[in-house]
């Protein structure tokens, strides 16, 4: 079957198999960034926005998102200058070995669009879905808070 | 030196905040087929049938490989080449591979894998290593790798470790405790699974790419596994999602299946491993039963202690020899004891073959020795840090196994400090008056103090070397080829800083080479918390060469010194442009070790690092659970090179010790692991993660060490868990003697 869906700001048609995931589709048509951590949705290494909103693309069937939009982690910097998302977890050394790093800047991105303002708690709640083994949190905590500063500044300009 | 100690960036985050940081699912090949493992769905059987004709007629799949197929020996290279490729007679594990077929794309393979039929004779099976050694029961070790075999089939080795008189010892105790400590398994977890991709060259060669930490391993597993010379066979390392020991050994199996698959289709192969393929068939953290019987004199001075530990090794041999041996080293902890007797088992069972995991064999001992200390404690009536720091080894001081220290012994500091910064008796106070008031909720705090053999150690000391190539482009620029890898620690980071503040260069004036076996020098595993001290040492050795060269060319071309690092491409240019070798060699090796066998006594590691942790939980008292509210952290790692990726390395083992103790589990009956995936496996989230943990380093500085460092990624796991343990045991007033503590385990404890 054919779908037609959005990515990152380009509309593409693409032959599916009723079973695919999202996950599968997008990884088969190069976005790479879309990372498979567990393809049972707990890990959360597959985040992309989804009309806006982060899923586990493992989980979706890709026939389900025909006419949708998605974003990927490639979709995330613009004219090749880093999303403040990005910025913040280099800044803040939340990286260490980058296999759960883009599902979690997408996840981030979900909660501050939601929440420009979010408190500790908030964050904790927004990412919790999203596995790493390497850093503890702590440095992606702090990454997400300095990201929702920049992008609250560069809101109200 | 100006980037030394600094939070330097790591140069590779920028490509993984982009997505654009390659792992070895990420990459293709021409032609390239996917492969999937047919294994055993028994723990120990004899082969009868292996028919895979049904297999072979999917239309998309291209081969099939059986024992028969292998072209060089049918092992899998480790250390004892007991394991092997493909069992060709009988199994020994649940998912030990048997055979292995290479299809058009993956689901194709999948499908395929379901028309395999091996017949298979059931055998009796011992899952449980104290079974394992009784007599009679069924034999799992092969018998060249059983060191033990005199004493019991299914006894890979036995250590032990004496020194002064453990009777005298516990006469002139004052009080005596004793215990028992078990730990389950530990999943690495890493995010990303195990893979390898294989691809045969021209000329009889052949190209592993994957995620693994010690390429010269893989290199030669394949070259053995394929019957081919080291020089054939070329091992790139693709970005690493994680590895913590788990891709020390396990890659060398998974490239070698690939291996075979790609040798016999000559197309490439693709093999990686699915989570639960990955959490149910690959190495995980030793289960162990730890014995001890510790004596102290009233003012809190060890004056004995006898430890017996039986580690699970699985079927097969793989490091567990090397494991074993870092838990004997390790036992007494940080502590001098002038009276040891340490008695360790490793134990063939017919369960998934265990290995290295951060700690590699410490955390065990540690959980044992730690609860010990508060035991002794407890029963004189002393402040448990105070017990700690009367034993604490110092300077000149003799470990347990006779080790007279020279220098770099931060224990104690570490211990002073973790008392400021915690605000240790505040915090006693604090805890207890929120117990007063809370009926249904209890806080504990708990301390642990461990040190850590850094580097391979006596065990293999010829493993303990590490090469640096170094070359000066001709535009200034600088490349960088070292044989220890990226796994998301900071090597690149840390060997970036070094090269770059020696020659004046900034950052991105440096580029490290991929590690590629074929362009970088063999410098040992990526294991042991080794990387930065060995690979450090090489890189500062290829840098005094390069610069005595760049001196003597600045003076030929009248430039003064202090000018070198701005005009370096000057100097470039006219090595180019006079055919001056602009490349040199850096070479470094460990500081002689020794040990004997007999007597378990030597000088087993040139170093040791340090930590003291502590821990304050929160338990609920009607569910049991457990929260971890804070967490400090005081290491003695020598010099840190970088503050940055350092306290992110304690900061990530804090919450993976906090995993151990408290969340993870995997049950295991007649063999058979029940676990699926990360569903069943419980990994610490950013809920379960302390607010806002603190973390410090005191620098007991390592003269031969690179400006002093040593080695630190494993020692955050190995303090954390026990820190939190002794939280929780403090926390609810009773012993607790087994891993994880689930809250049906806190339950139980609490019961009792």
């Amino acid at each position: 079957m054919k779908i037609s869906l959005t990515v990152n700001g380009a509309q593409r048609a693409f032959d599916v198999h009723p079973g695919d995931t999202l996950l599968e589709v997008l990884r088969r048509e190069g976005y790479k960034g879309v990372k498979k951590g567990c393809g049972a949705g707990d890990c959360g290494a597959c985040a992309v926005l989804l009309d806006g909103r982060a899923v586990n693309s493992c989980l979706v069937l890709a026939g389900k998102a025909d006419g949708s939009e998605v974003l990927t982690i490639e979709g995330l910097s613009k004219d090749g200058a880093l999303h403040p998302l990005q910025e913040a977890f280099l800044d803040e050394g939340a990286v260490q070995c980058g296999y759960c790093t883009p599902g979690m800047i997408i996840a981030s991105l979900d909660l501050l669009t939601h929440h420009p303002d979010p408190n500790e708690e908030e964050i904790r709640e927004g990412i919790a879905g999203n596995l790493c083994r390497c850093t503890g949190y702590t440095k992606e905590l702090r990454a997400i808070q300095a990201a929702a500063e920049k992008m609250r500044e560069a809101r109200h300009g | 030196m100006t980037l030394i100690g600094a939070g330097v960036p790591r140069p590779d985050a920028a490509d993984k905040v982009r997505g654009e940081a390659r792992f070895v699912d990420d990459l293709a090949f021409p032609g390239m087929l996917h492969a999937r493992v047919i294994r055993s769905p028994i723990p120990h059987g004899r082969i009868l049938r292996v028919d895979l004709s049904r297999v072979a007629t999917h239309p998309r799949v291209h081969c099939t490989v059986t024992p028969d197929d292998v072209p060089g020996e049918n092992v899998v290279h480790v250390i004892y080449d007991d394991q092997p490729a493909l069992a060709s007679d009988v199994v020994r594990y649940v998912g030990e591979p048997v055979a292995l077929l290479a299809a058009e794309d993956r689901e194709s393979a999948r499908e395929a894998e379901t028309l395999a039929r091996v017949d298979y004779e059931a055998l009796p099976a011992v899952s449980d290593p104290l079974e394992a050694l009784r007599p009679g029961a069924p034999v799992v070790a092969v018998p060249a790798a059983a060191e033990g075999r005199d004493e019991s089939p299914n006894l890979f080795n036995r250590m032990r470790l004496v020194k002064g008189d453990v009777k005298r010892g516990f006469a002139e105790a004052d009080v005596i405790v004793e215990g028992e400590y078990r730990t389950g398994y530990q999943e690495h977890a890493y995010l990303e699974t195990q893979g390898a991709i294989a691809v045969p060259e021209e000329q009889g060669a052949i190209t592993i790419y994957g995620s693994l930490q010690c390429p010269f391993y893989v290199q030669g597993a394949v070259a053995k596994v394929l019957g081919l010379p080291l020089a054939k066979v070329r091992v790139v390392q693709t970005a690493t999602g994680g590895a913590f020991g788990g891709k020390e050994d396990v890659p060398s199996q998974v490239a070698s299946l690939a291996a075979l698959l790609a040798w016999k289709a000559r197309r490439a192969v693709k093999l990686v491993y699915d989570r639960e393929e990955d959490v149910l068939t690959t190495s995980k953290r030793h289960p162990s039963v730890v014995r001890y019987k510790s004596g102290a004199k009233k003012d809190g001075t060890l004056t004995a202690i006898e430890v017996d530990f039986v580690y699970n090794a699985g079927a097969y041999q793989t490091l567990s020899s090397a494991v074993l041996w870092r838990g004997l080293l390790t036992a007494a902890g940080p502590y001098r004891v002038p009276n040891v007797g340490i008695d360790g088992r490793s134990v063939a069972t017919h369960t998934v073959p265990n290995g290295a995991f951060r700690g590699f064999g410490s955390p065990q001992v540690i959980f044992a020795h730690e609860s010990q200390m508060d035991s002794l404690a407890e029963r004189l009536g002393m402040d448990r840090l105070e017990i700690r720091r009367r034993n604490a080894l110092r300077v000149g001081d003799e470990t347990a196994c006779g080790q007279k220290l020279k220098e770099s012994v931060g224990v104690l500091e570490t211990i002073e400090r973790a008392r400021e910064l915690s605000r240790w008796e505040d915090r006693l106070r604090a805890v207890a008056a929120f117990n007063a008031s809370h009926p249904h909720r209890r806080r504990g705090v708990g301390v642990s103090s461990v040190l850590y053999g850094v580097g391979l150690g006596a065990k293999s000391p010829f493993l303990d070397k590490a090469g640096a190539y170094l070359k000066l482009e001709a535009d200034g620029s600088v490349t960088l080829a070292v044989g220890t890898v990226e796994m998301g620690q900071g090597l690149t980071a840390a060997l970036s800083q070094i090269a770059c503040d020696a020659l004046g260069i900034r950052i991105d004036r440096l580029q490290l080479t991929p590690v590629d076996t074929t362009r970088v020098p063999d410098s040992g595993p990526t294991v042991a918390s080794r990387g930065t001290l060995m690979s450090g040492l090489a890189v500062l050795d290829a840098v005094k060469k390069l610069r005595a060269r760049i001196l003597d060319a600045s003076n030929g071309l009248g430039i003064p010194e202090e000018e070198i690092p701005a005009r370096l491409n000057e100097i470039a240019r006219s090595f180019f442009l006079r055919n001056l070798d602009p490349a040199v060699e850096g070479w470094a090796h460990a500081e002689p070790v020794d040990w004997d066998p007999e007597t378990g006594l030597g000088n087993p590691y040139f170093v040791y690092s340090y930590a003291t942790h502590v821990a304050e939980v929160e338990v609920d008292l009607t569910t049991g659970e457990i929260s971890l509210e804070d967490c400090v952290a005081v290491h003695d790692s020598g010099k840190i090179l970088n503050q940055g990726t350092a306290s992110g390395q304690v900061e990530g083992g804090i919450v993976q010790g906090l995993g151990f103790a408290v969340t993870e589990e995997i049950a295991e009956k007649d063999g058979r692991l029940k676990v699926k995936g990360f569903t069943t496996y419980r990994i610490p989230t950013i809920r379960d993660a302390p607010p806002s943990p603190t973390v410090e380093f005191v620098e007991a500085l390592y003269s031969p060490g690179p400006f002093g460092a040593k080695g630190l990624g494993e020692v955050p796991l190995m303090a954390a868990h026990a820190a939190i343990a002794r939280a929780i045991a403090h926390a609810i007033g009773k012993a607790v003697s087994a891993y994880p503590l689930s809250p049906e385990r806190v339950r139980q404890a609490l019961a009792s």
